[in-house]
Protein backbone atom coordinates (compact mmCIF):
# COMPACT_ATOMS: atom_id res chain seq x y z
CA UNK A 1 0.00 0.00 0.00
CA UNK A 2 2.76 2.41 0.99
CA UNK A 3 4.75 1.43 -2.11
CA UNK A 4 1.72 2.11 -4.29
CA UNK A 5 1.18 5.52 -2.70
CA UNK A 6 4.84 6.46 -3.04
CA UNK A 7 4.78 5.47 -6.69
CA UNK A 8 1.65 7.53 -7.30
CA UNK A 9 3.22 10.50 -5.50
CA UNK A 10 6.38 10.15 -7.57
CA UNK A 11 4.36 10.08 -10.76
CA UNK A 12 2.37 13.15 -9.67
CA UNK A 13 5.61 15.05 -9.00
CA UNK A 14 7.01 14.08 -12.40
CA UNK A 15 3.82 15.23 -14.12
CA UNK A 16 3.97 18.50 -12.16
CA UNK A 17 7.56 19.01 -13.32
CA UNK A 18 6.70 18.45 -16.95
CA UNK A 19 3.76 20.86 -16.66
CA UNK A 20 6.14 23.45 -15.19
CA UNK A 21 8.47 22.84 -18.12
CA UNK A 22 5.63 23.45 -20.57
CA UNK A 23 4.79 26.70 -18.77
CA UNK A 24 8.46 27.68 -18.93
CA UNK A 25 8.51 26.98 -22.67
CA UNK A 26 5.31 29.00 -23.10
CA UNK A 27 6.65 32.04 -21.27
CA UNK A 28 10.35 31.93 -22.17
CA UNK A 29 10.75 30.16 -25.51
CA UNK A 30 7.50 30.80 -27.37
CA UNK A 31 7.74 34.52 -26.59
CA UNK A 32 10.86 36.58 -25.99
CA UNK A 33 10.62 37.70 -22.35
CA UNK A 34 13.02 40.60 -22.99
CA UNK A 35 10.68 42.00 -25.63
CA UNK A 36 7.84 41.84 -23.15
CA UNK A 37 9.89 43.49 -20.39
CA UNK A 38 11.07 46.31 -22.61
CA UNK A 39 7.72 47.86 -23.41
CA UNK A 40 7.19 50.01 -26.50
CA UNK A 41 9.62 50.05 -29.44
CA UNK A 42 12.89 49.01 -27.76
CA UNK A 43 16.23 49.17 -29.53
CA UNK A 44 18.43 46.10 -29.89
CA UNK A 45 20.77 47.59 -27.26
CA UNK A 46 17.90 47.93 -24.76
CA UNK A 47 16.98 44.30 -25.29
CA UNK A 48 20.58 43.20 -24.86
CA UNK A 49 20.84 45.12 -21.61
CA UNK A 50 17.63 43.57 -20.32
CA UNK A 51 18.78 40.10 -21.31
CA UNK A 52 21.98 40.56 -19.35
CA UNK A 53 20.25 42.08 -16.35
CA UNK A 54 17.65 39.31 -16.05
CA UNK A 55 20.12 36.56 -17.05
CA UNK A 56 18.09 35.82 -20.17
CA UNK A 57 21.29 35.29 -22.17
CA UNK A 58 22.04 32.11 -20.22
CA UNK A 59 21.41 28.63 -21.70
CA UNK A 60 17.82 27.37 -21.40
CA UNK A 61 18.43 24.51 -18.89
CA UNK A 62 20.09 26.99 -16.53
CA UNK A 63 17.19 29.42 -16.91
CA UNK A 64 14.68 26.60 -16.30
CA UNK A 65 16.54 25.65 -13.11
CA UNK A 66 16.41 29.28 -11.96
CA UNK A 67 12.68 29.40 -12.85
CA UNK A 68 12.03 26.27 -10.75
CA UNK A 69 14.04 27.68 -7.84
CA UNK A 70 11.97 30.89 -7.94
CA UNK A 71 8.75 28.81 -8.07
CA UNK A 72 9.74 26.81 -5.02
CA UNK A 73 10.50 30.05 -3.21
CA UNK A 74 6.97 31.24 -4.05
CA UNK A 75 8.09 33.84 -6.60
CA UNK A 76 5.83 33.61 -9.64
CA UNK A 77 7.24 36.72 -11.31
CA UNK A 78 5.65 40.14 -11.76
CA UNK A 79 2.85 41.27 -14.01
CA UNK A 80 4.00 43.18 -17.08
CA UNK A 81 1.00 45.45 -16.92
CA UNK A 82 0.71 46.41 -13.27
CA UNK A 83 4.16 45.47 -11.95
CA UNK A 84 2.44 43.66 -9.09
CA UNK A 85 3.87 40.32 -7.89
CA UNK A 86 1.85 37.56 -9.59
CA UNK A 87 1.78 35.47 -6.42
CA UNK A 88 -0.08 38.24 -4.61
CA UNK A 89 -2.51 38.79 -7.51
CA UNK A 90 -3.37 35.09 -7.40
CA UNK A 91 -3.65 35.00 -3.61
CA UNK A 92 -6.06 37.96 -3.70
CA UNK A 93 -8.37 36.22 -6.17
CA UNK A 94 -8.18 32.52 -5.37
CA UNK A 95 -10.78 32.78 -2.58
CA UNK A 96 -13.57 33.97 -4.88
CA UNK A 97 -12.85 31.34 -7.53
CA UNK A 98 -12.46 28.50 -5.03
CA UNK A 99 -15.75 29.32 -3.25
CA UNK A 100 -17.55 29.60 -6.60
CA UNK A 101 -16.17 26.23 -7.75
CA UNK A 102 -16.94 24.60 -4.40
CA UNK A 103 -20.52 25.90 -4.36
CA UNK A 104 -20.98 24.74 -7.95
CA UNK A 105 -19.64 21.24 -7.32
CA UNK A 106 -21.81 20.87 -4.20
CA UNK A 107 -24.88 21.99 -6.15
CA UNK A 108 -24.02 19.57 -8.96
CA UNK A 109 -23.66 16.70 -6.47
CA UNK A 110 -26.90 17.67 -4.73
CA UNK A 111 -28.73 17.27 -8.06
CA UNK A 112 -26.71 14.45 -9.62
CA UNK A 113 -26.89 12.01 -6.71
CA UNK A 114 -30.70 11.88 -6.32
CA UNK A 115 -31.18 11.98 -10.10
CA UNK A 116 -28.71 9.16 -10.68
CA UNK A 117 -30.22 7.04 -7.90
CA UNK A 118 -33.75 7.63 -9.20
CA UNK A 119 -32.71 6.71 -12.74
CA UNK A 120 -30.97 3.51 -11.61
CA UNK A 121 -33.84 2.47 -9.32
CA UNK A 122 -36.29 2.77 -12.24
CA UNK A 123 -33.94 1.44 -14.87
CA UNK A 124 -35.59 1.35 -18.29
CA UNK A 125 -38.68 3.14 -16.95
CA UNK A 126 -39.93 6.62 -17.76
CA UNK A 127 -38.04 8.31 -14.90
CA UNK A 128 -34.83 6.84 -16.28
CA UNK A 129 -35.62 7.99 -19.81
CA UNK A 130 -36.55 11.51 -18.82
CA UNK A 131 -33.44 11.87 -16.68
CA UNK A 132 -31.24 10.46 -19.46
CA UNK A 133 -32.73 12.90 -21.93
CA UNK A 134 -32.27 15.89 -19.63
CA UNK A 135 -28.67 14.82 -19.01
CA UNK A 136 -28.07 14.58 -22.77
CA UNK A 137 -29.46 18.09 -23.27
CA UNK A 138 -27.44 19.58 -20.40
CA UNK A 139 -24.33 17.92 -21.80
CA UNK A 140 -24.91 19.61 -25.15
CA UNK A 141 -25.64 22.97 -23.50
CA UNK A 142 -22.80 25.49 -23.95
CA UNK A 143 -22.08 26.76 -20.41
CA UNK A 144 -21.69 30.40 -21.44
CA UNK A 145 -24.96 30.33 -23.39
CA UNK A 146 -26.76 28.92 -20.35
CA UNK A 147 -25.23 31.75 -18.32
CA UNK A 148 -26.51 34.37 -20.77
CA UNK A 149 -30.00 32.80 -20.75
CA UNK A 150 -29.98 32.82 -16.95
CA UNK A 151 -29.06 36.51 -17.02
CA UNK A 152 -31.87 37.30 -19.46
CA UNK A 153 -34.45 35.26 -17.50
CA UNK A 154 -33.63 35.96 -13.85
CA UNK A 155 -31.70 39.21 -14.10
CA UNK A 156 -33.51 41.14 -16.81
CA UNK A 157 -37.05 39.76 -17.19
CA UNK A 158 -37.80 38.72 -13.61
CA UNK A 159 -35.26 41.04 -11.93
CA UNK A 160 -34.74 38.57 -9.09
CA UNK A 161 -30.97 38.42 -9.07
CA UNK A 162 -28.01 40.70 -9.81
CA UNK A 163 -26.21 39.87 -13.06
CA UNK A 164 -22.74 41.28 -12.61
CA UNK A 165 -20.14 41.69 -9.89
CA UNK A 166 -19.48 39.82 -6.65
CA UNK A 167 -20.63 42.12 -3.85
CA UNK A 168 -23.23 39.98 -2.09
CA UNK A 169 -24.16 36.31 -1.83
CA UNK A 170 -26.99 36.89 -4.32
CA UNK A 171 -24.33 37.75 -6.91
CA UNK A 172 -23.09 34.18 -6.73
CA UNK A 173 -26.39 32.40 -7.39
CA UNK A 174 -26.47 32.60 -11.19
CA UNK A 175 -22.72 31.92 -11.67
CA UNK A 176 -22.95 28.91 -9.34
CA UNK A 177 -25.87 27.45 -11.29
CA UNK A 178 -24.16 28.10 -14.63
CA UNK A 179 -20.89 26.55 -13.47
CA UNK A 180 -22.56 23.51 -11.92
CA UNK A 181 -24.00 22.62 -15.34
CA UNK A 182 -20.47 21.70 -16.48
CA UNK A 183 -20.15 18.90 -13.92
CA UNK A 184 -23.77 17.75 -13.77
CA UNK A 185 -23.96 15.30 -16.73
CA UNK A 186 -20.83 13.31 -15.90
CA UNK A 187 -21.74 13.06 -12.20
CA UNK A 188 -25.32 11.95 -12.92
CA UNK A 189 -24.21 9.33 -15.44
CA UNK A 190 -21.58 7.97 -13.08
CA UNK A 191 -24.04 7.77 -10.18
CA UNK A 192 -26.53 5.95 -12.40
CA UNK A 193 -24.04 3.42 -13.76
CA UNK A 194 -22.51 2.86 -10.31
CA UNK A 195 -25.96 2.25 -8.83
CA UNK A 196 -26.95 -0.07 -11.67
CA UNK A 197 -23.79 -2.07 -11.10
CA UNK A 198 -24.29 -2.15 -7.33
CA UNK A 199 -27.95 -3.18 -7.63
CA UNK A 200 -26.92 -6.14 -9.81
CA UNK A 201 -24.38 -7.35 -7.25
CA UNK A 202 -24.83 -10.57 -5.28
CA UNK A 203 -24.98 -8.87 -1.89
CA UNK A 204 -28.01 -6.85 -3.02
CA UNK A 205 -29.75 -10.02 -4.14
CA UNK A 206 -28.99 -11.52 -0.74
CA UNK A 207 -30.33 -8.42 1.01
CA UNK A 208 -33.50 -8.62 -1.08
CA UNK A 209 -33.89 -12.33 -0.37
CA UNK A 210 -33.57 -11.60 3.33
CA UNK A 211 -36.52 -9.24 2.98
CA UNK A 212 -34.84 -5.90 3.65
CA UNK A 213 -37.04 -2.97 2.57
CA UNK A 214 -36.26 -1.68 -0.95
CA UNK A 215 -35.51 1.82 0.30
CA UNK A 216 -32.96 0.58 2.81
CA UNK A 217 -31.26 -1.52 0.15
CA UNK A 218 -31.13 1.41 -2.23
CA UNK A 219 -29.64 3.93 0.15
CA UNK A 220 -27.73 1.90 2.73
CA UNK A 221 -26.25 -0.89 0.65
CA UNK A 222 -26.16 0.18 -2.96
CA UNK A 223 -25.50 3.91 -2.69
CA UNK A 224 -22.62 3.44 -0.27
CA UNK A 225 -20.84 1.35 -2.87
CA UNK A 226 -21.68 3.62 -5.78
CA UNK A 227 -20.71 6.80 -3.93
CA UNK A 228 -16.93 6.43 -3.89
CA UNK A 229 -16.24 6.87 -7.63
CA UNK A 230 -18.72 9.76 -7.72
CA UNK A 231 -16.94 11.57 -4.90
CA UNK A 232 -13.55 11.08 -6.49
CA UNK A 233 -14.86 12.28 -9.85
CA UNK A 234 -16.30 15.26 -7.97
CA UNK A 235 -12.84 16.07 -6.59
CA UNK A 236 -11.34 15.87 -10.06
CA UNK A 237 -14.16 17.96 -11.54
CA UNK A 238 -13.52 20.59 -8.87
CA UNK A 239 -10.04 21.08 -10.30
CA UNK A 240 -11.51 21.18 -13.78
CA UNK A 241 -13.98 23.87 -12.69
CA UNK A 242 -11.18 26.20 -11.67
CA UNK A 243 -10.34 26.15 -15.37
CA UNK A 244 -13.96 26.24 -16.55
CA UNK A 245 -14.78 29.25 -14.41
CA UNK A 246 -12.80 31.45 -16.83
CA UNK A 247 -15.85 31.73 -19.09
CA UNK A 248 -18.36 32.12 -16.27
CA UNK A 249 -16.28 34.72 -14.42
CA UNK A 250 -15.85 36.77 -17.58
CA UNK A 251 -19.61 36.84 -18.16
CA UNK A 252 -20.58 37.77 -14.60
CA UNK A 253 -17.55 40.06 -14.06
CA UNK A 254 -16.48 38.13 -10.98
CA UNK A 255 -12.91 39.12 -10.24
CA UNK A 256 -11.42 35.72 -9.56
CA UNK A 257 -8.62 33.72 -11.15
CA UNK A 258 -10.60 33.07 -14.33
CA UNK A 259 -11.29 36.75 -14.94
CA UNK A 260 -7.65 37.56 -14.26
CA UNK A 261 -6.56 34.85 -16.71
CA UNK A 262 -8.89 36.15 -19.40
CA UNK A 263 -7.78 39.76 -19.00
CA UNK A 264 -4.12 38.73 -19.05
CA UNK A 265 -4.64 36.67 -22.19
CA UNK A 266 -6.30 39.50 -24.05
CA UNK A 267 -3.42 41.83 -23.11
CA UNK A 268 -0.77 39.05 -23.43
CA UNK A 269 0.53 39.46 -19.89
CA UNK A 270 2.62 36.30 -20.07
CA UNK A 271 3.90 36.05 -16.46
CA UNK A 272 0.30 35.99 -15.20
CA UNK A 273 -0.93 33.58 -17.90
CA UNK A 274 1.76 30.98 -17.23
CA UNK A 275 1.28 31.30 -13.47
CA UNK A 276 -2.47 30.67 -13.73
CA UNK A 277 -2.00 27.66 -16.04
CA UNK A 278 0.67 26.29 -13.73
CA UNK A 279 -1.32 26.82 -10.55
CA UNK A 280 -4.56 25.33 -11.84
CA UNK A 281 -2.74 22.34 -13.33
CA UNK A 282 -0.94 21.77 -10.03
CA UNK A 283 -4.24 21.94 -8.13
CA UNK A 284 -5.66 19.41 -10.54
CA UNK A 285 -2.67 17.09 -10.09
CA UNK A 286 -2.94 17.30 -6.29
CA UNK A 287 -6.71 16.66 -6.37
CA UNK A 288 -6.32 13.65 -8.67
CA UNK A 289 -3.62 12.29 -6.39
CA UNK A 290 -5.79 12.80 -3.30
CA UNK A 291 -8.78 11.11 -4.90
CA UNK A 292 -6.49 8.20 -5.84
CA UNK A 293 -5.34 7.99 -2.23
CA UNK A 294 -8.94 8.15 -1.03
CA UNK A 295 -9.94 5.35 -3.40
CA UNK A 296 -7.05 3.19 -2.27
CA UNK A 297 -7.65 3.87 1.40
CA UNK A 298 -11.36 3.11 1.22
CA UNK A 299 -11.34 0.13 -1.12
CA UNK A 300 -10.19 -3.00 0.71
CA UNK A 301 -9.70 -4.86 -2.60
CA UNK A 302 -7.10 -2.37 -3.83
CA UNK A 303 -5.35 -2.57 -0.48
CA UNK A 304 -5.00 -6.32 -0.66
CA UNK A 305 -3.98 -6.22 -4.31
CA UNK A 306 -1.14 -3.83 -3.57
CA UNK A 307 0.16 -5.61 -0.49
CA UNK B 1 -34.49 -0.46 -26.34
CA UNK B 2 -36.72 1.17 -28.97
CA UNK B 3 -36.28 4.49 -27.22
CA UNK B 4 -32.49 4.24 -27.46
CA UNK B 5 -32.77 3.64 -31.19
CA UNK B 6 -35.10 6.60 -31.38
CA UNK B 7 -32.41 8.82 -29.85
CA UNK B 8 -29.82 7.49 -32.28
CA UNK B 9 -32.02 8.09 -35.32
CA UNK B 10 -33.07 11.54 -34.11
CA UNK B 11 -29.40 12.42 -33.59
CA UNK B 12 -28.49 11.10 -37.03
CA UNK B 13 -31.32 13.09 -38.61
CA UNK B 14 -30.14 16.29 -36.88
CA UNK B 15 -26.56 15.69 -38.02
CA UNK B 16 -27.47 14.93 -41.64
CA UNK B 17 -29.74 17.97 -41.76
CA UNK B 18 -27.12 20.31 -40.30
CA UNK B 19 -24.42 18.85 -42.56
CA UNK B 20 -26.60 19.53 -45.61
CA UNK B 21 -27.28 23.06 -44.34
CA UNK B 22 -23.57 23.61 -43.77
CA UNK B 23 -22.57 22.39 -47.23
CA UNK B 24 -25.36 23.75 -49.42
CA UNK B 25 -27.01 26.45 -47.28
CA UNK B 26 -24.60 29.31 -48.04
CA UNK B 27 -24.99 28.68 -51.80
CA UNK B 28 -28.78 28.65 -51.69
CA UNK B 29 -29.35 31.73 -49.57
CA UNK B 30 -29.72 35.06 -51.37
CA UNK B 31 -28.04 36.97 -48.50
CA UNK B 32 -24.34 37.04 -47.75
CA UNK B 33 -23.19 36.61 -44.12
CA UNK B 34 -20.61 39.41 -44.38
CA UNK B 35 -22.47 42.26 -46.10
CA UNK B 36 -23.16 45.06 -43.64
CA UNK B 37 -26.10 47.37 -43.95
CA UNK B 38 -26.06 50.02 -41.27
CA UNK B 39 -29.54 51.24 -42.21
CA UNK B 40 -31.01 47.86 -41.26
CA UNK B 41 -29.36 47.20 -37.93
CA UNK B 42 -31.02 44.86 -35.41
CA UNK B 43 -34.07 44.02 -37.55
CA UNK B 44 -36.37 41.66 -35.69
CA UNK B 45 -36.96 37.99 -36.62
CA UNK B 46 -40.24 36.77 -38.18
CA UNK B 47 -42.08 36.09 -34.91
CA UNK B 48 -41.89 39.78 -33.95
CA UNK B 49 -43.97 42.63 -35.41
CA UNK B 50 -41.45 44.83 -37.17
CA UNK B 51 -39.72 42.44 -39.55
CA UNK B 52 -38.10 42.83 -42.93
CA UNK B 53 -39.13 40.27 -45.54
CA UNK B 54 -35.54 39.96 -46.75
CA UNK B 55 -34.31 38.93 -43.27
CA UNK B 56 -36.51 36.16 -41.79
CA UNK B 57 -34.25 35.83 -38.72
CA UNK B 58 -33.52 39.54 -38.49
CA UNK B 59 -30.16 41.25 -38.67
CA UNK B 60 -27.30 41.74 -36.20
CA UNK B 61 -25.77 44.91 -34.79
CA UNK B 62 -24.08 45.64 -38.14
CA UNK B 63 -27.15 44.86 -40.26
CA UNK B 64 -25.82 41.50 -41.48
CA UNK B 65 -28.47 38.87 -42.29
CA UNK B 66 -28.76 36.63 -39.22
CA UNK B 67 -30.05 33.57 -41.09
CA UNK B 68 -27.07 33.66 -43.45
CA UNK B 69 -24.68 34.02 -40.51
CA UNK B 70 -26.23 31.13 -38.58
CA UNK B 71 -26.14 28.91 -41.67
CA UNK B 72 -22.52 29.83 -42.38
CA UNK B 73 -21.77 29.22 -38.68
CA UNK B 74 -22.86 25.58 -39.10
CA UNK B 75 -20.13 25.26 -41.72
CA UNK B 76 -17.50 26.66 -39.34
CA UNK B 77 -18.57 24.50 -36.39
CA UNK B 78 -18.75 21.29 -38.42
CA UNK B 79 -15.47 21.99 -40.20
CA UNK B 80 -13.77 22.54 -36.85
CA UNK B 81 -15.36 19.44 -35.32
CA UNK B 82 -14.29 17.18 -38.20
CA UNK B 83 -10.81 18.66 -38.63
CA UNK B 84 -10.01 18.55 -34.90
CA UNK B 85 -11.13 14.92 -34.65
CA UNK B 86 -8.95 14.00 -37.64
CA UNK B 87 -5.88 15.62 -36.05
CA UNK B 88 -6.49 14.46 -32.49
CA UNK B 89 -7.64 11.00 -33.60
CA UNK B 90 -4.46 10.52 -35.60
CA UNK B 91 -2.23 11.58 -32.69
CA UNK B 92 -4.17 9.71 -30.00
CA UNK B 93 -4.72 6.46 -31.88
CA UNK B 94 -1.10 6.26 -33.01
CA UNK B 95 0.26 6.91 -29.51
CA UNK B 96 -2.29 4.60 -27.87
CA UNK B 97 -1.71 1.69 -30.25
CA UNK B 98 2.07 1.92 -29.84
CA UNK B 99 1.80 2.11 -26.04
CA UNK B 100 -0.61 -0.82 -25.74
CA UNK B 101 1.10 -3.02 -28.31
CA UNK B 102 4.74 -2.41 -27.41
CA UNK B 103 4.30 -2.14 -23.63
CA UNK B 104 7.40 -1.62 -21.47
CA UNK B 105 9.30 1.65 -21.79
CA UNK B 106 7.24 2.94 -24.72
CA UNK B 107 4.06 2.40 -22.70
CA UNK B 108 5.54 4.12 -19.63
CA UNK B 109 6.60 7.17 -21.65
CA UNK B 110 3.33 7.48 -23.56
CA UNK B 111 1.25 6.98 -20.41
CA UNK B 112 3.26 9.75 -18.79
CA UNK B 113 2.56 12.06 -21.72
CA UNK B 114 -1.15 11.22 -21.43
CA UNK B 115 -1.07 12.01 -17.69
CA UNK B 116 0.63 15.34 -18.31
CA UNK B 117 -1.86 16.26 -21.00
CA UNK B 118 -4.84 15.38 -18.76
CA UNK B 119 -3.54 17.55 -15.92
CA UNK B 120 -3.91 20.74 -17.99
CA UNK B 121 -7.46 22.10 -18.35
CA UNK B 122 -8.40 22.27 -22.06
CA UNK B 123 -9.95 25.74 -22.24
CA UNK B 124 -7.20 27.35 -20.20
CA UNK B 125 -4.36 25.64 -22.09
CA UNK B 126 -5.94 26.43 -25.47
CA UNK B 127 -6.42 30.09 -24.50
CA UNK B 128 -2.84 30.38 -23.25
CA UNK B 129 -1.41 28.97 -26.48
CA UNK B 130 -3.66 31.04 -28.73
CA UNK B 131 -2.78 34.20 -26.80
CA UNK B 132 0.86 33.59 -27.85
CA UNK B 133 0.34 32.40 -31.42
CA UNK B 134 -2.53 34.68 -32.36
CA UNK B 135 -5.98 33.43 -33.31
CA UNK B 136 -7.12 32.10 -36.66
CA UNK B 137 -9.30 29.24 -37.85
CA UNK B 138 -6.26 27.06 -38.62
CA UNK B 139 -4.67 27.85 -35.26
CA UNK B 140 -7.84 26.90 -33.37
CA UNK B 141 -7.99 23.56 -35.21
CA UNK B 142 -4.31 22.82 -34.58
CA UNK B 143 -4.40 23.77 -30.90
CA UNK B 144 -7.56 21.76 -30.19
CA UNK B 145 -6.22 18.83 -32.23
CA UNK B 146 -3.07 18.87 -30.13
CA UNK B 147 -5.09 18.99 -26.90
CA UNK B 148 -8.04 16.64 -27.41
CA UNK B 149 -6.25 13.35 -28.24
CA UNK B 150 -6.03 11.84 -24.74
CA UNK B 151 -9.33 9.92 -24.87
CA UNK B 152 -8.36 8.31 -28.17
CA UNK B 153 -4.99 7.33 -26.72
CA UNK B 154 -6.46 5.81 -23.55
CA UNK B 155 -9.01 3.72 -25.45
CA UNK B 156 -6.62 2.63 -28.21
CA UNK B 157 -3.99 1.72 -25.61
CA UNK B 158 -6.22 -0.52 -23.51
CA UNK B 159 -7.73 -2.15 -26.60
CA UNK B 160 -4.31 -2.83 -28.14
CA UNK B 161 -3.15 -4.23 -24.81
CA UNK B 162 -6.04 -6.72 -24.79
CA UNK B 163 -5.74 -7.68 -28.44
CA UNK B 164 -1.96 -8.09 -28.32
CA UNK B 165 -2.46 -11.70 -27.24
CA UNK B 166 -5.48 -12.42 -29.47
CA UNK B 167 -5.18 -15.50 -31.65
CA UNK B 168 -5.41 -13.63 -34.92
CA UNK B 169 -2.59 -11.33 -33.86
CA UNK B 170 -0.41 -14.31 -32.95
CA UNK B 171 -1.34 -15.87 -36.29
CA UNK B 172 -0.41 -12.70 -38.16
CA UNK B 173 2.89 -12.57 -36.33
CA UNK B 174 3.58 -16.25 -37.13
CA UNK B 175 2.93 -15.43 -40.79
CA UNK B 176 5.70 -12.87 -40.55
CA UNK B 177 3.60 -9.70 -40.77
CA UNK B 178 5.34 -6.48 -39.74
CA UNK B 179 4.36 -4.72 -36.51
CA UNK B 180 2.99 -1.85 -38.56
CA UNK B 181 0.74 -4.22 -40.49
CA UNK B 182 -0.48 -5.87 -37.29
CA UNK B 183 -1.20 -2.52 -35.62
CA UNK B 184 -3.06 -0.86 -38.45
CA UNK B 185 -4.47 -3.83 -40.38
CA UNK B 186 -5.25 -6.38 -37.65
CA UNK B 187 -5.84 -4.44 -34.42
CA UNK B 188 -7.18 -1.07 -35.60
CA UNK B 189 -10.16 -2.44 -37.59
CA UNK B 190 -11.26 -4.41 -34.54
CA UNK B 191 -11.48 -1.39 -32.26
CA UNK B 192 -13.29 0.85 -34.74
CA UNK B 193 -16.48 0.79 -32.64
CA UNK B 194 -15.14 2.28 -29.39
CA UNK B 195 -12.95 4.73 -31.31
CA UNK B 196 -15.96 5.95 -33.27
CA UNK B 197 -17.77 6.63 -29.99
CA UNK B 198 -14.75 8.65 -28.75
CA UNK B 199 -14.73 10.50 -32.07
CA UNK B 200 -18.31 11.71 -31.45
CA UNK B 201 -17.46 12.74 -27.88
CA UNK B 202 -14.39 14.69 -28.97
CA UNK B 203 -16.15 16.28 -31.92
CA UNK B 204 -18.83 17.64 -29.59
CA UNK B 205 -16.09 18.71 -27.17
CA UNK B 206 -14.13 20.50 -29.91
CA UNK B 207 -17.20 22.38 -31.12
CA UNK B 208 -18.07 23.54 -27.60
CA UNK B 209 -14.49 24.59 -26.78
CA UNK B 210 -14.17 26.48 -30.07
CA UNK B 211 -17.39 28.32 -29.24
CA UNK B 212 -16.02 29.18 -25.78
CA UNK B 213 -12.69 30.40 -27.22
CA UNK B 214 -14.45 32.51 -29.84
CA UNK B 215 -16.81 33.83 -27.17
CA UNK B 216 -13.78 34.99 -25.16
CA UNK B 217 -12.35 36.69 -28.25
CA UNK B 218 -9.47 34.25 -28.71
CA UNK B 219 -10.96 31.76 -31.16
CA UNK B 220 -12.19 32.22 -34.71
CA UNK B 221 -11.56 35.90 -35.58
CA UNK B 222 -14.20 38.38 -36.80
CA UNK B 223 -15.91 38.78 -39.21
CA UNK B 224 -16.36 34.99 -39.48
CA UNK B 225 -19.79 34.02 -38.12
CA UNK B 226 -18.66 31.43 -35.55
CA UNK B 227 -21.62 30.82 -33.26
CA UNK B 228 -19.47 31.53 -30.19
CA UNK B 229 -18.25 34.81 -31.66
CA UNK B 230 -21.82 35.78 -32.62
CA UNK B 231 -22.87 35.24 -28.99
CA UNK B 232 -20.02 37.40 -27.80
CA UNK B 233 -20.87 40.21 -30.24
CA UNK B 234 -24.55 40.03 -29.32
CA UNK B 235 -23.83 40.20 -25.58
CA UNK B 236 -24.11 43.99 -25.41
CA UNK B 237 -27.50 43.90 -27.16
CA UNK B 238 -29.03 41.00 -25.27
CA UNK B 239 -31.28 43.13 -23.08
CA UNK B 240 -33.28 44.54 -25.97
CA UNK B 241 -32.61 41.95 -28.67
CA UNK B 242 -32.53 38.61 -26.84
CA UNK B 243 -33.01 36.62 -30.06
CA UNK B 244 -29.44 37.55 -31.00
CA UNK B 245 -28.41 35.37 -28.05
CA UNK B 246 -31.11 32.73 -28.41
CA UNK B 247 -30.49 31.73 -32.04
CA UNK B 248 -26.74 30.92 -32.23
CA UNK B 249 -26.87 29.19 -28.84
CA UNK B 250 -29.85 27.07 -29.89
CA UNK B 251 -28.03 26.12 -33.09
CA UNK B 252 -24.99 25.11 -31.05
CA UNK B 253 -27.15 23.09 -28.66
CA UNK B 254 -28.88 21.30 -31.55
CA UNK B 255 -25.63 20.35 -33.28
CA UNK B 256 -23.91 19.10 -30.12
CA UNK B 257 -27.06 17.26 -29.01
CA UNK B 258 -27.22 15.53 -32.40
CA UNK B 259 -23.60 14.42 -32.13
CA UNK B 260 -24.06 13.20 -28.55
CA UNK B 261 -27.23 11.24 -29.41
CA UNK B 262 -25.42 9.49 -32.24
CA UNK B 263 -22.53 8.74 -29.89
CA UNK B 264 -24.85 7.33 -27.21
CA UNK B 265 -26.60 5.21 -29.85
CA UNK B 266 -23.28 3.77 -31.04
CA UNK B 267 -22.25 3.09 -27.44
CA UNK B 268 -25.41 1.17 -26.53
CA UNK B 269 -25.38 -0.78 -29.79
CA UNK B 270 -21.95 -2.00 -28.77
CA UNK B 271 -23.27 -3.17 -25.40
CA UNK B 272 -26.12 -5.25 -26.81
Amino acid sequence: MLVLLLRRAGLAIMVALSVSMLCFILSNVAVDPALALAGDSPTEADLQALRERYKLDRPLPERYAAYLARLVAGDLGTSQLTGEPVARMLADRIGVTASLALAAILLALAIALPAGVAAAANRGGWTDRVISFVVAVVQALPGFWAALLLIIAFGVKLRWLPISGSGTLAHFVLPTVALSLYALPALTRLTRSGMVQALDADYIRTARAMGLPARAILFKNALRNALLPVVSLGAVQFGFMLGGSIVIESIFAIHGIGYLAWQSMIRSDMPVIQAVVLMISLTYIVLTFLSDVLNTALDPRLKRGAA
Amino acid sequence: MKIRRLGFHAGLAILVLLALVAVFGPMLLPQDPFTQSLGQRLAQPFWHDRTLAAHPLGTDQLGRDYLARIVYGARISLAIGVAVVLVSGFIGITLGLIAGYAGGVADAIISFIINTRISMPIVLAALAIVSVTGNSLTMVILVLGLLLWDHFAVVARSAAMQLRRADYVTAARALGCSHLHILFREILPNIRGPLLVIATVEMAHAILVEAALSFLGLGVPAPFPSWGLMLSEAKSFMFFSPWLIALPGAALLLLVLGINLVGDGLRTRKEH
